[in-house]
This record gives structure tokens, sequence and C-alpha cells, in this order.
């Protein structure tokens, strides 16, 4: 186990920088600059920072949603920064995704949303007229039950609740049998209690196929709860890199800045007193 | 990994589930397509004929000819556009009262059955038919376009303008009477608000309609663009036709976009 | 607040060195405008009255008014001529109501075909090049919506002669323009993550457009098609008065012999069709959404 885990890493950033191009002048705001880090097999790294800091550009960038301006991504031997198309497909397959706010397609079956993370294995007609090979679909059902959904397949993905619509969302991914995951906001929409059922969850799967998994997540508590790594960034530069229990309060100032980083505290503190309050509450109703 | 799982899978039939309707279905369409398609007669020689005069209009069409017929075009082009205009103006005028009677929430049950038959009989007869029966009834020219063009805009203008105001916010409208506002004040001040800026882009959008009609209404009579165009076409004049639909095509995409300019400018 | 906003503009008025603590003088005088933009309404209403006035004055330059004047008595000629409408007339108008009814159908058919590639060419989303494809594109869109299908009938009666085939394509020709436009915008206001999502998982160009948008925009595709074989209907009603098949060419001949009892037989048989279509497309449309 030990071995796998610290053996090569599977992804390495090296030198990574994003600039967009603003409409007007030449330059343009920097989203992130000089970015690098290594994901070993198995390992979930919680990618934390305030809003606007690059942590959606930087899980882009992996697989090119958003081109990067400079330096490299390695996925085990393949650089992917500057590969052709037919190329960036196939690299993506191996690349699987988990979106805030889900991203099913929402009037396609549940079934037709986890096969579709087959898309890049199989040709167009087979996937045209929905006859995907017979491995794929037994894949897809077994998926399918590991999230808990297995009676779920011939409906559609906008008839399932929140929480089950990410479940199929984590199916999808896994469907590319990838090799890395990245996770952008799993729990954005979701309440408290299914955010760390689905945080669990993907978790859990990581470990079994010693996944590693790069989650971008806002809630620190929840990052710190369920994650083995964590980088921080501010304005697209990596600020803090190292295991959750060494996130002190100056590192979380260091990322958030004073006031954001004191202002989340009370949140949450409140948010976990209201918690608390509402379980004492409903225990005395029991009682 | 013990367990089984299937190996084929199927996309459930999304809109008739039953297998026996959705062959029935299918069948049934496929049976009135063949009738359909074996109704229809065609003449090949002339069809083949048709392709090379095709050929002669897309000629015309990227060859017009804007001077031969000048004259002709300028006075069927004021036509069209001043009756355009004044339709527009009279039917916007006539179709804010029958709007305003047409609307449940405002107008009291026989006013509303009125406006509403109104409406309906407007909206269901075309340019065309109204056209026929106006120059047969006022004479050939602009005249009948303008009664045609005005008749058919307040259909248009005073149902969606009555629908508009069946579905204003009940509440601000409450609000207003619950201030002890007559019916006027009423209007005034909890209607009028609220759908005006729909008005003017209803307006905005009917003129641009009754342009294109009008190039339309000309082929049985009634002036305008349409007229000029017929004769064109009947002479086999291809390049004066081609060299017509082009203003056409020209003035119907300033007017769109100029009335969509105008909208956001007065919103 | 700054006179920016026309609705709230701040009317009061604090006496030049007095200090904040004392009260305020409330201005007695409240306007919804400011003057200058009622300045700039009553202009433009005004300019209206006058562009109306002179267009009147024009269009009318050479209206016969004499006929005008008749037109009570014509209109009441007319009408007792139409009147009762001729029954015995409906069996023979059975044959060009089919021809009506295929002519609607088959160039609505014909005209969404040609329209889908027209609109994945012409939304922003999907077009292979929005400098050279979109606006080849968005003028066919543009030439197919200005001229109206009678004057496409018009047009093909004098190409290929006259009959159903004419009629067909003309409504095809039309159809292209009002569905390519509405289903343009529809691809384009899908949603993107949905989109990005699929592309995530490396499938190529024509499978994103497959899983991605075409479900997206299949609710709207349908009801507009729903939608234009109902406009297609009533408007190939009237396509006959130029020669291109249907109902409208009995129209055409009734109203040439001067038959008006058999007029207003057709005018009741195609506002009955009309009726007849426009609630079919209602029910498709509500069974859709």
């Amino acid at each position: 186990m030990s071995a796998f885990a610290s053996g090569a890493p599977v992804l390495e950033l090296h030198h990574l920088s994003k600039t967009y191009r603003s409409k007007t002048g030449a330059t343009g705001d920097t989203a992130l600059s000089d970015v690098s880090f290594r994901v070993p097999r198995g390992e979930v790294v919680g990618l934390i920072g305030p809003s606007g800091a690059g942590k959606s550009t930087l899980i882009r960038c992996i697989n090119r949603l958003v081109e990067p301006t400079q330096g490299e991504i390695r996925l085990g031997d393949t650089n992917l920064v500057g590969l052709g198309t037919g190329e960036l497909r196939r690299q993506r397959r191996r690349i699987g995704m988990i979106f805030q706010e889900y991203a099913l397609v929402e009037r396609l079956t549940v079934m037709e949303n986890v096969l579709s993370g087959r898309l890049g294995y199989v040709p167009f007609w087979r996937s045209f007229t929905r006859r995907f090979p017979g491995q794929d679909i037994e894949r897809a059902y077994r998926l399918l039950d590991r999230v808990g959904l297995l009676d779920q397949a011939d409906k559609r993905a906008d008839a399932l609740s929140g929480g089950q619509r990410q479940r199929v969302g984590i199916a999808r991914a896994l469907a590319q049998e990838p090799e890395l995951l990245l996770v952008d906001e799993p729990t954005a929409s979701l309440d408290p209690k299914t955010s760390r059922q689905i945080m669990r969850l993907i978790t859990e799967i990581c470990a079994e196929h010693l996944l590693p998994a790069i989650v971008n997540i806002h809630d620190v508590p929840l990052a710190q709860q369920f994650t083995s790594r964590i980088i921080g960034l501010r304005s697209g530069k990596v600020v803090f890199d190292g295991s959750p229990a060494s996130l002190s309060d100056a590192a979380l100032t260091e990322i958030y800045g004073a006031e954001d980083w004191t202002a989340m505290q009370q949140e949450h503190e409140q948010d976990e007193a209201a918690d608390a309050d509402a379980r004492l509450r409903l225990a005395g109703v029991v009682k | 990994m013990t367990t089984a799982y299937p190996r084929r899978w199927r996309r459930p039939p999304q809109i008739v589930p039953d297998r026996r309707w959705r062959i029935g279905l299918q069948l049934l369409i496929l049976a009135y397509l063949v009738l359909a398609v074996g109704s229809v007669e065609v003449d090949w020689t002339r069809v083949a004929e048709g392709l090379v005069r095709g050929q002669r209009f897309a000629m015309g069409f990227l060859q017009p000819d804007f001077t031969s017929r000048w004259t002709d075009i300028r006075q069927g082009l004021i036509e069209s556009l001043t009756m355009t205009l004044t339709a527009t103006v009279v039917g916007v005028l006539i179709s804010v009262p029958i709007g305003i009677g047409a609307a449940r929430n405002l107008a009291p049950p026989p006013v509303y059955l009125v406006c509403r038959s109104i409406v309906a009989v407007s909206r269901s007869l075309q340019e065309i038919i109204i056209a026929i029966f106006l120059v047969a009834m006022f004479g050939f020219g602009p005249f009948a376009g303008f009664l045609t063009l005005s008749f058919a805009s307040i259909g248009f203008i005073a149902k969606l303008l009555a629908d508009d105001i069946e579905e204003i916010d009940a509440s601000q409208a409450e609000a207003i009477r619950a201030t002890g506002a007559s019916w006027w004040q009423l209007v005034h001040y909890a209607i009028q608000p609220q759908v005006m800026p729909r008005l003017i882009g209803l307006s905005l959008y009917r003129l641009d309609i009754n342009f294109r009609e009008s190039s339309v209404i000309g082929i049985v009579g009634a002036g305008g663009i349409g007229a000029t165009l017929n004769t064109a076409i009947d002479r086999y004049e291809y390049d004066s036709a081609g060299a017509i639909l082009l203003i056409i095509i020209a003035i119907v995409m300033v007017v769109e976009y100029s009335s969509s300019y105008l909208r956001k400018f007065l919103q | 607040m700054s006179d920016a906003n026309p609705f709230y503009r701040e009317t009061s008025h604090r006496k030049p060195g007095s200090r904040p603590g004392e009260p305020r003088h409330y201005s007695q005088i409240w306007t919804f405008r400011t003057p200058h933009t009622r300045l700039a309404m009553w202009v433009g209403w005004l300019a209206l009255v006058a562009l109306f006035v002179y267009c009147w004055q024009v269009m009318n330059a050479n209206t016969m008014w004499v006929f005008v004047n008749d037109t009570p008595s014509q209109a009441a000629d007319l009408g007792s001529r139409m009147l009762p409408p001729s029954l015995g007339y409906l069996p023979e108008l059975l044959p060009p109501l089919w021809d009506t009814l295929n002519i609607a159908t088959l160039g609505t058919l014909g005209g969404v075909i040609m329209a889908v590639p027209v609109a994945f060419l012409a939304a922003r989303n999907t077009t292979p090049s929005i400098a050279f494809v979109r606006p080849i594109a968005l003028f066919i869109i543009v030439t197919s919506r200005s001229i109206n299908s009678l004057i496409w009938a018009l047009l093909l009666v004098a190409m290929i002669g006259p009959g159903i085939l004419a009629g067909i394509v003309a409504i095809a020709l039309r159809s292209i323009g009002f569905v390519g436009k509405l289903l343009y915008e529809a691809i384009e206001e899908t949603d993107a993550r949905q989109i990005e999502a699929v592309t995530a998982t490396g499938a190529g160009r024509a499978q994103v457009l497959n899983y991605g948008i075409v479900p997206q925009v299949m609710p709207a595709f349908w009801g507009i098609s729903v939608f234009r074989w109902d406009i297609n209907i009533r408007e190939s009603t009237i396509l006959g008065l130029v020669g291109a098949g249907g109902i409208g060419l009995k129209l055409q001949a009734s109203i040439n012999t001067l038959a008006w009892p058999q007029v207003s037989t057709i005018l009741i048989v195609i506002l009955a069709t009309v009726i007849f279509s426009e609630w079919v497309s209602a029910r498709v449309r509500h069974a859709i959404l």
C-alpha cells in the first residue's frame, strides 16, 4: 500500500501559468502564476482558496478545458500541453472530472449520463445509436450499484435529487476508468449532510482504486476532514502546501486574508451551533 | 465482483412507452408520407426547364437591375413604407382599448367577449384574404392596403397586450386598488407602467411584420412594392425582381436592427 | 442620488451653509422624469405625429375618394351576394384541402431538414467559423425570413410551373429562416456546463453535439417545428392565389368567376382548418413542455 502511495507521481505540474487575454490590451488578468506540485497515486489533494484565486482555472487547465499559457502538465509520461485534438481526446479519457452542480445532461437518462463517460473510447456510430459494448454497460451498472443508484438507471437525470445527481456525476467520471480525478466544488449546492456523504464517497472510491484526486473545495473544515493534503491558492499562487493538520490559523490567514478568514470561521461556528441546537431540539422531540 | 450485471441496455422510449402503439404510430406516419408524396404530381420536363429559369433568377439576384424599372420600384416602395407606418400607428391606437377590453382582470364579461371576438376574427383571417375583400370594397391602391394592415395589426397587438395585462403582477394592482383608486387610476398607475415597455416592443415588432406583409398584399391589388414585384415576375424580368427582393431584404434588416436598438434605448 | 436615475430625482433643497443637523426643506414639486427626458419624449411624439400626417398625405395622393365613399353600398352588395354560402360546394373542396395539408406538412418537413444544419452553422457555440461560416448562415436565415411564402410561391410558379410542388418548395424555403433563427437561438442558450462535462470525458466534436447539445435543444426543436407547421397550414391555404396548389386555387377561381357563395364557403373551410391546426399545435406543444 505505502509502496504505491509513495510511487512515481501520477500528475506533475511544472511552472504552470495562465493569463486571460483581456479584450483591450495585450496583457490581461493573471489567473495562475508559476504553479508547481506533484500528486502521487492515491493522494486526495484539497485545493482551497478564496473565490477568484484560480482554483477553477487550475483544475480546468489540467484537462485543458482552459488552455494554459505556460508550463508543463505531466500525466504519467505524457505532457498534456501542446497535444493535438485527437491526442488530447485520448488523454482526456484518463482524467475523470466531477463538476460543481453536477453538470449532468439533464434530459438524458441516468444510464446515458454514465455511459457518456465512455465517449472517448467508442466510435461515433456506437454512441449515436446508444449501442455501447457489453462490458461498458456492465461497468456502468456496477458503478451505479457502487454509488447506490442501480434502480434509477432508466430515470431521466432531472428527476433525481441533488445528492443523487452528484452520485451519477461520480459514476460518469469513474466510467472513464480514469487515472486521475478532478473534482470541482462537488458540494457547492448540497446541504451539509449530503455534502459529507458525497465527500466520503469520493474519498472511499479514491482509496479503493488508489486514485489520486484534486478536489477544489471552498469549505475548509470539510477539506480538512476528508483530504490527505491541502494546497492553498491565493491570487493564482500556491501559498500553502501541507497536511491538513499543519493548516494553522496563520496559514489560513495567509490564504484568505485576515478579514475573510475570521468571517468564514464565525460563519462556520454559527453553522455548527445551529446544527447542535437543532440536534438537541430534535432529541427532545424524539424523547 | 460476484454480482452479475446486465450487458445489454436499451434507451427506454421517451414519448410513447407502449411498443404496439409506437409501431402503429410509426406505420401511420409512414403511410401518410407515402400517400402525401404520391399525391404530388410533378411534371419533370417543366421542372427541368424551371431549373434553367432558376439559374437566370439566381443571376438576376446576383446582378440586380435597379435602373430600368426604377420609377415603378420607387412608387411601390413609397406606398409600402407609408402604409406600413400609418397602419401600425392606427393599429396600435385601436388595439390599446381593445387590448384592455380583452383582459379578463380589467373588463366586465360582456366587454371581454366582444373584444376577444374582434381579436379572434382579426387573427384568423389572413392579410391577403382581408386585402381581397377590402380591394373589392375600397378600390385598388394603398388605401385598401392601409386598412388591411391596420385590421391585421389590431388582432396581433390587442391579443398580446391583453395576455400581458392578464399576466401582470396582481399584488401591484391590488396595492393601488387598496389606496382607493378609481378604474382609470388603476390602469394608469398599476397597469400602464408594467405593460408600456412591452407595448412599445410589440408595436416595433408589428412595424416590421407590416412592412413584410405590405410586400405581399400588392399581389391582389392593394398597392405597395408587391404589385411591382408581381409585375416583374410575370414579365420574367428576373433582374428587376432580384433588385426588388434585395431592397425588401435590406429594409427588413434595417427595420429589425433599428427596432431592436430602439427597444433597448427605450428600456 | 444622482440625476442619472430619472425616476428618483432628489428634489430636496438645502440652503447653502446650513448644517447637517438642521431640518431639511423639501420641495413640493415632484416630477416623474427630468425636464430633459420629458422634452426628448415630447419631441419624439411630435415627430411621430408629423411623420404620420406626412405619410398619410403621400399615401392617399392617388386615392379615389369616390370609391371609398361608395364603400357601404359595395359592402352591402358583396355581403348579400356571399350569403348564404353554397354548402353543396363542400365535397368539391376536399381534394384541394388534402393538397393544402400536404403542402404544409411536406413543406415543413423539408424546411426543418434544411434549417437544422443552418442553425448549427449559425449558432455561436457550434459554428465552425464565426468570421466566415456564421455570416453566410445568418444571411440564408435573413433572406428566407424577409421574403413571404407567397412571394416564394410566385417565384417558384414562374420557374417550375403551377402545382403542389411549387407550394411545397415555397413553404420549405420560407420555413428555413423561421426554424433556423429560433433553433440557433435555442442552441446558443444551452447550458455550457453540460457541454463542458461531455467534452471533459474525451468526446469528439460530433459526440459532444450528440450528447451535450442535442438533448438540450430537443424540446425547443419540436415546439418550433409544430409551431411552424401551424403557421404553414395557414399560409398554404392561400398559396393557390398565385397558382401553387391547394384550396387557394379554388378561391382564386371562384373570385375570378364572381361566384361569391362559393367564396364564402371556402372562407369558412379555411377558417375551420386554421382553427383546427392551431388546436392541434397547441395540444402537441402542451404535451412536449
